[in-house]
């Protein structure tokens, strides 16, 4: 079987983010890597292979820029056996419904028993693309796995949910996000960062995927922002100085004021 | 069907406060707001009662195939009423989640995501999320209907007097054999004995400052003398103190109690994200500079190991 993780190229968790004014869009000039969520999504595909299961080949998959290579480099370094990017003018600006449809269109070309990906994205925070990468694919999902094991030509899989775990089982292909409980990645070694440079990267255009181009980039971009500003101001607190112990006094009568207790 | 429907997500016949919540802001607004319930063997008094929480009427997917209270086969259900819709909304929530994200591709629909307020303007819905970990607004619309918007956790508060209810009208059902391949095969209580923390009114959280393991129990002990349960920060749910469902933030859960109480939390923006809408923050930290009392609305700058024994008397005596 062959699993396919797509990985997210998103500012560096040490670089300042900020919007365009412009564009309103997130400005990506500075440091990137790859999605630290998606990581976890490698590191999962890496150890089913490790775990014994006949895995032909691990695939990473990105939209991006042409700068996104480098994010793909890493996933390279880190243990997939090549890695897709999908990059083209056309896509930039694309919404979570276009780029849904643009990273289904490339996983479906991967023959992949097994899509993976991180359960979101450092940097929208949105929870939402494993399960509109799986719709459009017409398989069976199962999103915010901290546990997974694969049996036979299935998946089983224990999810994180409001109350406690649910327990899935769904029959391959199957899409599925993982929780960043699900793992702890390991770090590349210097020989696979070097071997990284030798492993296979291609990149295909939105043409090459057959896209229409019509559902894609900011003109196809069905949600649109329409303002930016900054959160509205909090209230300057109040400040205890404790000695003691004697705070306990004071934040019992504050709580006391406001009915908290 | 223009107008506004809201996806009510239920667990067993239990309605989801994020769901319901949504329901009441979406009446605030005007405009005739539509229900919709999926599930199997569906009760129509039920399911009319969410017109005490704002619907002027509630659409129902009853079928056998919605059983399983999975994602997948709910898309299918909820696909043709929402392709007439000029917006479909989603409280927070795992399935929730999965269901506004199926349903925008399937309909090629845009989404907003992490949505804390919703308004109509130029004849369609925006939506306005916090976003980059709370540093900024944004304010997104539709190019093309419908619009489908995924609430914040707790973003919008349910109705305290619902009352009353609306007609139901049963919806046909057609569910594809690929959406109803994974199945839900059991379940597994939390390892905190069940406690969902993005229900609890009141939070005590435990952060690094708190020293070690050995000194949970000071904040177990407040949270139960306040009638609160327990939170914590990822660095302490790392070092193994805590179970991860009680870790609250970017990684955790996103919680806005009444009442969060810090102990020994620095307040990194990871862990701000999840619990800042709060409606009140106290913090407790040995080091005055800790980034936490930036938002906190009473910040106390002391040791929270010798301040908590003294915080939990004075409660517990005061609760009598």
């Amino acid at each position: 079987m062959n699993i396919a993780v797509c990985v997210k190229e998103v500012p560096s968790a040490t670089s300042q983010r900020r919007l365009d004014p412009g564009t309103k869009r997130l400005d990506r000039s500075g440091d990137s890597e790859p999605n630290p969520f998606d990581v976890h999504a490698l590191e999962e595909a890496i150890q089913i292979r490790e775990r014994g299961a006949d895995v032909g080949e691990i695939v990473a998959v990105c939209m991006g820029p042409e700068s996104a290579q480098r994010v793909l480099t890493k996933a390279l370094a880190l243990g997939a056996d090549r890695a897709v990017l999908v990059t083209d003018a056309a896509l930039a600006g694309s919404d979570i419904a276009g780029t849904a449809y643009v990273l289904a269109a490339a996983v479906g070309k991967q023959d992949a028993d097994l899509v993976l990906l991180g359960q979101q994205a450092a940097d929208a925070d949105c929870y939402v693309m494993a399960a509109a990468v799986a719709d459009h694919l017409r398989r069976p999902l199962v999103t915010q796995v901290a546990e997974l094991r694969l049996d036979g030509g299935s998946v089983k899989a224990k999810r994180q949910a409001e109350h406690g775990y649910d327990l899935i089982e769904a029959p391959l292909p199957a899409v599925v996000s993982v929780s960043d409980a699900i793992n702890t990645p390991r770090l590349p070694s210097i020989k696979a960062i070097m071997g990284a440079k030798r492993k296979p990267l291609e990149t295909v255009s939105a043409a090459d995927l057959g896209l229409d181009t019509g559902r894609v980039g900011g003109d196809g971009a069905r949600s649109v922002v329409r303002a930016i500003s900054p959160p509205p101001p909090k209230a300057e607190g109040l400040r205890i100085e404790d000695a003691g112990g004697d705070s306990a006094e004071k934040v019992v009568a504050f709580l006391s004021e406001k009915g908290l207790i | 069907m223009a107008g506004l429907l809201v996806y009510v997500h239920h667990d067993d016949g239990e309605l989801s406060p994020q769901g319901l919540g949504l329901l009441a802001k979406a009446a605030e607004l005007g405009g005739e707001v539509t229900a919709f319930v999926a599930g199997s063997g569906i009760d129509d008094g039920w399911a009319g009662s969410l017109g005490g929480h704002g619907a002027a009427r509630v659409l129902v997917a009853d079928d056998p195939g919605l059983a399983g209270g999975l994602s997948q086969p709910i898309v299918d259900a909820l696909a043709p009423s929402a392709g007439e819709a000029d917006a479909v909304l989603f409280g927070a929530g795992v399935v929730s989640a999965d269901v506004a994200a199926g349903l925008a591709a399937r309909l090629g629909a845009g989404i907003a995501c992490e949505t804390t307020d919703i308004a109509m303007a130029d004849g369609g819905i925006v939506a306005t999320r916090p976003a980059l970990d709370d540093t900024v607004m944004v304010e997104s619309g539709f190019a093309a209907g419908p619009g489908i918007v995924l609430a914040r956790a707790n973003a919008f508060p349910v109705r305290e007097d619902a009352s009353g209810s609306a007609p139901v009208e049963r919806v046909p059902v057609s569910v594809e054999d690929w959406s109803r391949a994974a199945s839900l095969t059991g379940r597994e209580a939390a390892d905190s004995g069940g406690v969902d923390i993005t229900e609890a009114d009141i939070l005590v959280s435990v952060g690094r400052g708190m020293g070690g393991p050995e000194n949970v129990p000071l904040v177990e002990n407040l949270a139960k003398a306040l009638g609160g349960e327990v939170a914590a920060t990822r660095a302490v749910v790392d070092a193994g103190w805590v179970p991860y469902s009680m870790q609250v933030g970017q990684t955790g859960k996103t919680v806005s109690p009444k009442l969060y109480i810090a102990c020994g939390v620095s307040g990194a923006i990871q862990h701000k994200v999840g619990m800042a809408s709060a409606g009140t923050i106290i913090a407790i930290n040995k080091d005055q500079n800790a980034p936490i009392f930036e938002f906190a609305d009473v910040g106390v700058v002391g040791d929270a190991i010798a301040i908590l024994p003294k915080l939990t008397e004075l409660v517990a005596a005061r609760k009598g």
